[in-house]
């Protein structure tokens, strides 16, 4: 494993292991809070394996009320508390602290309302982000966000990450859909934030929490907003000879004033890859493969494939398949929602990474992680959400050759550190979690980091929730709190005044 | 005569910050003064004006990015859009007229801190969800940023979305980086004549469920539609259902068409041409309705669409008011009797059976000094937002009481 610190555990908390366990057993049922250590393994990582802990005790509550008991004894008791949805996070949001709590809400799983006369749905936590979908879907409705992980990930989780996904360029992140939430803060307080009704009041506090990655409260209940399902959709499936000609077609694409629905583009190892796993009958003899999705009104999507079309051919695209049938639509995505386990199944392991740049800085992003890859002695392979901007580079290496691992995360930083250098960010859609929190001064100061920290401090003072993500460096929230002002100094004679 | 500094860049700004810190002086963080009429009237020691602090530092048409500096003029920012064909996708609205001054005032950064959305809100989002990043200081003296330039960013907390809707009252921006989109090429609108507001919000509501992307819907009464400067509304005197289709020529015109037949049935449907479509739309957005009779409070209230009926029948069951929908129900702008409180009482208790909220967006400083201009939030809601304040200005120097008594 890697070397990553997190905070020192609480010896007094961890000696009183037994009896936090049988208080717990006092708020919920016996079997819902878990202590056997082999048990507990199933929760001792998430979807970034890299790193892995064993929980003190995990609790499965069930209801608001039990929440709001439990953090309310955790907070009383100084117990340090992890929350986890389904734990399909990338960036380690959900990695158990040895002195922790883990607080699984995966028993949160029902869809609450749906209320079509208010375009919304109300579900709890635990509802996985494809269910939502599947509720509404009969009567010609979806919930936009769609995450790859979208089976299995809770929209419990998608909040607290504020997941994208294909359709984010056109629909908007989870934060752009969110309508309502409830959630319980540390000291047990129940708080509602939001409705069915738009921009609530006052400080936006639902945007806060939507990405503040378990670190301000427990979601206990989400009003999603719902949309009609397009009347259509239809597929471009386009190569190019080189990247540049890929990077120019999505800008001419946006120039034009086409906003698709979903934009895509993959690099010749990913192609190579995604191809010989499901046969999607994508060009070898290219570099660059872009998707593009139109969807919308039968009218408009017909007459914007054309223009798409034009739009490639002006950029050398040497091959354009569009897709006529729903069969035919799918088949193009198929390659690229299968393209990590592709890549999976070219290297014993891969790990993903996930800046975001701003799209005109593509080839030169892709040529410096070419020398990269030669530097480190390790293949990458490269699929983008072309629209935003958002690049996967999957890293190859083998865990069990000694030193990859290490070699692969030292590859990876330097990616990140190569997107924030021309113009981009650490993280598009994944979190920061404990995988990107070391980085967090390539692109904010102390200061920046400081006022940040100081909405931790607003909900949870002494830093109990899920403490050791997001922030290299956890100040106390006195010392936050503290001004730095020189006093009696005199207003500057150069600021104009009158 | 209070002081009034004029910082030309982010240092200044917190120098000035940190002046009135050290001296008590709690300043007025404004821009052109555009939605000055509209918060609770507070008094300030000293004023922070922003407008010097202008330009568009960075406008990317194919990365959808602009930044700008706080203080630049929304018309400039307009302008320099236009010549893309691209817009603020959430329509921010202009009250200049409806707050008794001149039209096309009002700054970039003024437009973000108010987090106001117009009628594309529905579809399109709020500023909010369309601000990307900001340079600020803070009540501390302190600058920082947040967020950064590029569309899809979950980088450490978003304290965008705090900023917008803050009023001033955290941090004073001096950078702003924003989402743009492409217009749309054309629009047109679906109008049904003659409903009363319960079917109206039916009718609203079923072309909200529709494929066909309405991208605003709004329901003006007869005495309110008789005003309009756009023909097709003001001719017949009958209330009218107005619905927005935005798009590329054969778009447009294929989903009018679908919208009609899912219309027809609730009363005589037409269509609205794109030039008329725009006139109305601009009315309805900039609430031009209620820019006649200055001494009218004007409340504008976000409530569940499929509940606007109901807190509309119940505010004027209480007392007379004059009022019209936007976003398919869910917002009610209201002009209420200039007497005793404004309505506030009537519209609270209304907006409270649904849930929603309720601003005052036109009053005077009387009415402004008496009631709460903003929706009072619940306790711990309330506890939340005063440690928030107490983090970013513990001094409280920004804006104070421009939100409520106690930020």
């Amino acid at each position: 494993m890697s070397n990553l610190i997190m905070p020192p555990p609480d010896r007094k908390v961890l000696g009183r292991r037994r009896e936090i366990a049988q208080h717990l057993r006092s708020i919920i049922a016996a079997e819902a809070v878990i202590d056997d250590v082999e048990e507990m393994r199933a929760y001792e990582s998430d979807g970034l394996t890299a790193y892995r802990q064993i929980p003190m005790l995990v609790a499965l509550p069930s209801t608001t009320d039990q929440v709001s008991r439990i953090l309310k004894f955790c907070q009383d008791e100084g117990i340090k508390v992890v929350p986890r949805g389904a734990g399909t996070s990338l960036s380690g949001g959900a990695l158990p602290l040895e002195d922790g709590l883990l607080l699984g809400m995966a028993k949160f799983s029902s869809v609450l309302e749906v209320d079509y006369d208010n375009r919304c749905a109300v579900v709890q936590p635990g509802v996985t982000n494809l269910a939502i979908t599947q509720a509404v879907e009969a009567d010609g409705f979806y919930y936009a966000p769609d995450p790859s992980s979208q089976i299995a990930c809770t929209i419990g989780g998608n909040v607290a990450e504020n997941s994208g996904g294909v359709h984010c360029l056109k629909y908007g992140l989870t934060t752009n859909n969110i309508l309502g939430l409830e959630v319980v803060l540390i000291t047990g307080e129940v708080v509602r934030i939001g409705g069915k009704h738009l921009d609530a009041e006052g400080y936006d506090l639902l945007g806060l929490m939507i990405g503040s990655e378990g670190l301000l409260g427990v979601v206990t209940e989400v009003t999603v907003r719902i949309l009609p399902k397009p009347e259509t959709a239809r597929a471009l499936l386009m190569g190019f000879p080189a990247s540049e000609q890929g990077g120019a077609c999505v800008a001419d694409i946006i120039s034009a004033g086409i906003i698709p629905g979903g934009m895509e583009m993959m690099d010749r190892l990913a192609i190579h890859a995604a191809e010989e796993f499901v046969h999607a009958g994508y060009p070898l003899d290219v570099e660059a493969l872009l998707i593009v999705e139109l969807d919308g009104p039968e009218a408009e999507v017909d007459h914007l494939i054309s223009r798409v079309s034009a739009i490639a051919e002006a950029n050398s695209a040497v091959s354009i398949r569009v897709s006529e049938t729903e069969e035919e639509r799918t088949a193009f995505w198929a390659g690229r929602k299968a393209a990590f386990p592709a890549v999976g199944r070219i290297s014993p392991d891969y790990y993903c990474m996930d800046g975001t740049i701003p799209r005109r800085q593509l080839p030169k992003v892709l040529s410096r992680m070419n020398e990269l890859s030669k530097q480190f002695g390790l293949r990458v392979a490269n699929v983008f959400h072309a629209g935003d901007g958002n690049l996967h580079p999957l890293i190859l290496y083998d865990a069990n050759e000694p030193g990859e691992l290490e070699r692969a995360e030292e590859f990876g930083a330097e990616i990140l550190k190569l997107c924030v250098e021309v113009g981009g960010v650490l993280t598009g859609e994944h979190g920061v979690g404990v995988e990107k929190r070391d980085l967090m001064g390539t692109m904010f100061s102390e200061t920046d980091l400081e006022h940040q920290q100081r909405v931790k401090c607003v909900f949870d003072a002494d830093s109990l929730l899920n403490p050791g993500k997001v922030f290299p460096t956890l100040h106390r929230c006195a010392e936050l709190g503290r001004m730095h002002i020189h006093a009696g100094r005199l207003p500057f004679p150069d600021i104009p005044r009158f | 005569m209070s002081e009034s500094f004029k910082p030309e860049n982010a240092t200044q700004i917190a120098d000035v910050v940190a002046w009135a810190v050290s001296h008590e002086k709690p300043l007025e963080i404004h821009g052109q003064g555009s939605k000055r009429g509209i918060g609770r009237a507070a008094r300030f020691g000293a004023a922070l004006d922003t407008t010097s602090l202008t330009g568009i530092t960075l406008y990317e048409p194919e990365e959808l990015v602009l930044a700008a500096r706080a203080g630049t003029p929304m018309s400039e920012v307009r302008a320099a859009l236009g010549e893309h064909a691209q817009e603020l996708a959430f329509e921010p609205p202009d009250f200049g007229v409806l707050l008794g001054g001149e039209p096309g005032q009002g700054t970039i950064g003024g437009t973000l801190a108010c987090n106001l959305g117009g009628p594309r809100r529905i579809k399109a989002g709020a500023a909010r969800d369309h601000f990307l990043g900001a340079t600020a200081v803070s009540g501390r003296g302190e600058m920082f940023k947040t967020g950064g330039r590029v569309v899809k960013n979950v980088t450490g907390y978003d304290l965008c979305k705090v900023l917008a809707g803050s009023w001033g009252t955290l941090a004073v921006m001096s950078d702003v980086i924003v989402k743009v989109l492409p217009a749309a090429e054309t629009q047109a609108s679906v109008v049904v004549h003659g409903l009363a507001p319960a079917d109206a919000i039916a009718a609203m509501g079923d072309a909200m469920r529709s494929a066909y992307e309405v991208s605003a819907a709004a329901y003006l009464p007869g005495d309110i539609a008789r005003r309009s400067q756009a023909a097709p509304l003001s001719a017949g005197a009958a209330s009218a259902v107005l619905l927005r289709i935005e798009g590329i020529e054969p778009s447009v015109k294929y989903r009018t068409d679908r919208l009609l037949g899912i219309l027809k049935p609730y009363g005589r449907v037409g269509i609205v041409g794109n030039d008329a479509s725009r006139t109305a739309w601009r009315e309805i957005r900039n609430v031009d309705f209620f820019a006649v009779d200055h001494s009218r409070p004007v409340w504008r209230v976000s409530v569940p669409p499929a509940a606007g009926a109901m807190v509309l029948a119940g505010i004027s069951a209480a007392v007379s008011v004059q009022g019209y929908f936007d976003w398919a129900g869910g917002l009610l702008w209201l002009a209420a009797p200039a007497s005793d409180d404004g309505a506030a009482q009537v519209i609270r208790t209304a907006v409270s059976a649904s849930g929603g909220h309720a601003t005052l967006i036109r009053g005077s400083d009387a009415l402004r000094s008496t009631i709460d201009v903003f929706e009072p939030p619940e306790a711990v809601m309330a506890m939340l937002s005063q440690r928030l304040k107490q983090n970013f200005d513990p001094s409280g120097v920004l804006n104070p009481g421009r939100m409520n008594a106690s930020m």
